[in-house]
């Protein structure tokens, strides 16, 4: 018996949302597929280039140097924020107005628009009116983010520590408020030092929103673009000029959409294959911590 | 191994308590001598995991004292009281293996390992969970999980007491059974003072030799499953133990009777008597399910009900009855007589039990 009424009208519904994802996502993206193929002289002067402006970015030197950087700065916030992040939640209150208190505290550097995070750092580093450009000088430390390269990366990591170590700091505090407190009691009882409270309770159940508080950050990281952008304009020379900041140069200063077409998508491949190989294996490491063994 | 005494203990969650109803547990004294296998049996929220937690050390006593070997420990730890405890939900150690898991509490007061291996694969034996000492604990199922929980309880062979706070909740209804039969087992091998929370009274009473019935955070009673059922010495004993409950009725004297709800009770002389003379007017009768005699005639000296229900129970049937606009029940044998709707009781005399202001007082005739 079979009494289902069949109506694939049902699929008009799901109209206006492809609609809507077609304008948002898929034109853009095809526009750009599409500038990407092309070397546009004019409005109505344009010719096919294959897969010429692809060969040309991946081999263009100053774009492998940005990348590098870029990698680099990556993986420097991940191995300082993640840990950090994790330390804060920690020491976070866990009740009464004072956990109100330090969680709005906490929350206040992720409300601020990200090219204000870049003035204020970057007059906060000045030497003549900022407190911390002038604090170190004043110290005797020869502190200049405009000359000294290694000053412009040191502050541009601290800026992306103070900016965003709050968003791991709030994923690990939601999942150390989930762990129930019997598995405290537990570990009390069967006498678990600390560090093992930590290792063998909090870690493994922190796991998830690790995964997550790793992606945004790394592809948060990967993009950055206003901060920098902001406070060292890439500078001094080009030793803090990110991927993002290149592309805007190449797109709009420049106009070489052809080029630049190519390289967005480039980069945006190698932010989507990144977050997919990590998310891929973390998932597999767990499948395979569950089956193993299980003879 | 331990002599535990708490010592006119009692616990509230409250800052300023007025009443005694602010108390989770009220003043109380209690001894669980070391070797026994107790219960500790009560509904919930009548404060016996608070209780628990007071002798785990979980939670600190608000007023009175908490003694082991004599010893007062209100201030320790459970890390230094040595005691092990077993939680409702099993809890165990995800990222690591169910021997990594048993040994645990042995690494953590570092035992050498060569020491740890035969205590761990010993316990194993005992809880069957030798096939699965490899394998990662996340994966196992909540009835191995739970017994790994109990395992690392059992493990230190040195502790003071095995606490349970109803470790069988999770479990399925035939494993239930096996995991009781090896907790006695386990009991009588080592020797350790075992305290067990339940508000089942078949898993107490199949696990311990002592029932301390709890309710509104007091032990009424601490006996033995037959004394709870035989002479409950409080109307509550009398209502949670057994199936179904003591019939409890509320009586007056009158004019040389005893009086439920207008109708002269059929009682011995000592019971008239005993009511007369009681200082209250809180007083009960209980009569458990099992000492009603149902009749189909009328008879001499036989109480007039109405018949509810009768409920056929395989070996047994419950028959439920109107007394004075109030139910009762009776247990009856199988093969019962089959009743019109006006049935006649009458009650064995010896089980009648007296209770002045819900407490039992005993009758001598």
């Amino acid at each position: 018996m079979n009494n289902k009424v069949y109506n694939n009208r049902a699929w008009l519904l799901v109209l206006p949302m492809l609609v809507l994802v077609a304008f948002s996502a898929i034109i853009p993206l095809m526009t750009v597929v599409n500038y990407s193929v092309q070397d546009v002289l004019g409005p109505n002067a344009s010719f096919f280039t294959g897969t010429e402006w692809f060969r040309t970015m991946l081999n263009d030197s100053e774009l492998q140097a940005a990348f590098g950087r870029q990698i680099l700065f990556s993986l420097i916030i991940l191995a300082i924020q993640i840990p950090l992040g994790i330390g804060i939640a920690l020491i976070m209150p866990k009740q009464g107005w004072q956990a109100s208190a330090v969680l709005i505290l906490i929350t206040l550097p992720l409300l601020i628009p990200w090219n204000v995070v870049g003035s204020i750092w970057q007059i906060f580093t000045r030497g003549d009116i900022g407190l911390m450009g002038w604090g170190l000088r004043e110290l005797g430390i020869n502190y200049n983010i405009t000359r000294n390269a290694g000053d412009a990366w040191a502050t541009i990591i601290l800026m992306d520590v103070w900016h965003w170590t709050p968003l791991v700091a709030m994923l690990c505090y939601s999942g150390l408020r989930s762990i129930p407190e019997a598995y405290y009691q537990a570990a009390r009882i069967d006498r678990a030092s600390k560090w093992a409270v930590f290792r063998y309770i909090q870690l493994p159940k922190l796991t998830n929103v690790l995964v997550i508080a790793v992606l945004l950050r790394f592809m948060h990281s990967f993009m950055i673009y206003a901060e920098p952008f902001v406070l060292t304009g890439g500078g001094p020379g080009s030793s803090t000029t990110f991927l993002t900041q290149s592309l805007a140069t190449m797109a709009i200063g420049q106009q070489d959409l052809g080029p630049s077409a190519a390289f967005s998508i480039i980069y945006f491949l190698v932010i989507l294959l990144v977050s997919w190989v990590f998310y891929t294996t973390i998932m597999h490491l767990q499948k395979d911590k569950n089956s193993q063994g299980g003879v | 191994m331990a002599e535990i005494i708490l010592k006119a203990l009692a616990h509230t969650y409250s800052a300023n308590p007025k009443s005694p109803e602010d108390y989770a547990i009220r003043q109380m004294e209690h001894i669980w001598h070391q070797g026994g296998a107790y219960a500790l049996l009560g509904p919930s929220g009548c404060g016996k995991s608070t209780l628990l937690n007071i002798i785990s050390g979980l939670l600190e006593p608000s007023e009175g004292d908490v003694l082991f070997d004599g010893q007062r420990v209100n201030e320790l730890p459970p890390e230094e009281r040595n005691i092990a405890q077993v939680f409702q939900f099993p809890v165990i150690y995800d990222t690591m293996t169910v021997f990594d898991n048993l040994a645990f509490p042995l690494r953590n007061i570092n035992i050498p390992g060569h020491r740890i291996t035969p205590k761990v694969e010993e316990v194993a034996e005992i809880l069957e969970l030798t096939p699965l000492l490899k394998r990662k604990a996340k994966g196992l199922t909540a009835d191995e999980k739970q017994k790994v929980s109990m395992g690392r309880g059992l493990v230190r062979d040195d502790v003071s007491a095995i606490l349970f706070d109803e470790p069988l909740t999770v479990i399925d209804p035939q494993l239930k059974w096996k995991l009781r039969r090896k907790l006695k087992e386990i009991h009588q091998r080592f020797n350790i003072t075992m305290i067990y929370v339940t508000h089942d009274q078949l898993e107490a009473a199949t696990f311990a030799d002592k029932i301390a019935v709890m309710y509104e955070g007091q032990v009424v009673q601490f006996g033995t499953p037959q004394e709870l059922f035989e002479t409950p010495a409080h109307t509550f004993v009398g209502y949670f133990i057994g199936s179904p409950g003591m019939n409890i009725l509320d009586v007056r004297h009158h004019a040389g009777e005893v009086i439920f709800a207008d109708t002269p009770l059929p009682v011995p002389q000592a019971f008239i008597d005993a009511v007369a003379n009681a200082n209250s007017s809180n007083i009960k009768i209980g009569i458990r399910p099992e000492f009603v005699t149902v009749h189909a005639s009328k008879r001499e000296g036989a109480l007039p009900a109405r018949k509810r229900q009768v409920q056929d129970l395989g070996t047994y049937s419950i028959v439920t009855f109107e007394l004075g606009g109030e139910t009762f029940k009776a247990r009856l044998p199988e093969g019962h007589p089959e009743f019109a709707d006006d049935i006649y009781l009458t009650f064995d005399h010896d089980q009648l039990g007296l209770f002045v202001d819900e407490y039992r007082v005993e009758v001598t005739a």
